[in-house]
């Protein structure tokens, strides 16, 4: 049983320490990835609520589109984030979070990715990003 | 003037140590006046976010950069007398430059309009050279002061 896009996503992130810091993991089908985020008291923000901090909220949701692009095919580098837009819609409550990305451009160099998290309904999503990401492809062997 | 600075350093400490997530980083108040506030994060092995650069994670300079906006926008409300809960409406965030590896990441917001029920905000973070930034960002929070207030 040898999937070389489970195999090549599970690398990448037990390689990164603050993909544990966050305790985030994933679940592949084929190639469609989805993201989760069990909620930790660390990871709070407003302790009255209690909510997910909003910069965790972000950082998974951007991680989850590095993430996705590391299923999409195998790079030099981890792609790195050029820019990104947050959007908050509902506050993240103390609740398992999940999050999936679309791949909606990919060029040699830059990415568009765009990501959606939920809790309970998928349809009543918490938080959306969009993002460029620079991507380092692999160098073409021989030539 | 006595009261304000001790409000102020209160709030600081409501946002630091008293911050699941912000304790959790060791993310610390360096300076806060009304409006204006500047946090920063120490460099530890278990928040890199690339494990070939030893470079902070991303995913930290977002939640330090959220938060500091954060900061910048209750310390205008307190000022003005209008102290209540907020809500992040959206981050625009532009990642200039990976930091420096090891480098401690500071950030300074500045929340320049606030009105009966937005405030906006522009932040950067830094790893040394403020006119060098690592990342900066234009923000919305959305104000629940409830309905009272004239405007």
């Amino acid at each position: 049983m040898s999937d070389p896009r489970g195999e090549r996503l599970a690398a990448m992130m037990s390689a990164i320490p603050y993909v544990r810091f966050l305790g985030m993991n994933v679940e592949l089908a084929g190639d469609e990835m989805t993201a989760v985020l069990p909620f930790a008291p660390h990871l709070v923000g407003n302790v009255m609520l209690p909510a997910l901090h909003g910069g965790v909220i972000g950082a998974f949701l951007e991680m989850t589109a590095i993430c996705q692009l590391g299923v999409r095919e195998p790079f030099r580098r981890l792609p790195r984030t050029i820019d990104v837009t947050i959007e908050y819609l509902r506050p993240g409550r103390a609740h398992t979070t999940f999050a999936r990305a679309d791949v909606r451009k990919i060029g040699r160099r830059i990415a568009n990715v765009h990501v959606e998290a939920w809790q309970e309904f998928r349809a009543a999503p918490v938080a959306a990003l969009r993002g460029h990401f620079m991507l380092s492809p692999m160098e073409k062997t021989a030539g | 003037m006595d009261d304000s600075s001790e409000a102020l350093e209160a709030l600081g400490f409501r946002m630091a140590e008293a911050t699941p997530q912000a304790a959790a980083l060791g993310m610390r108040v360096i300076s806060v006046e009304p409006g204006l506030a500047v946090m920063a994060v120490a460099h530890r092995a278990d928040l890199v976010g690339d494990p070939e650069t030893g470079v902070l994670a991303g995913g930290v300079v977002t939640t330090l950069l959220d938060h500091v906006c954060g900061l910048a926008v209750s310390s205008r409300q307190l000022a003005e007398g209008a102290a209540g809960p907020i809500a992040t409406l959206d981050l625009r965030i532009d990642y200039m430059r990976p930091a420096e590896p090891g480098a401690e990441v500071t950030a300074k917001a500045h929340c320049y309009k606030l009105t009966h029920s937005i405030a906006f905000v522009r932040a950067s973070a830094f790893d040394g050279d403020e006119a060098d930034p690592v990342a900066t960002v234009q923000a919305a929070f959305a104000l629940k002061t409830g309905q009272e207030g004239p405007k």
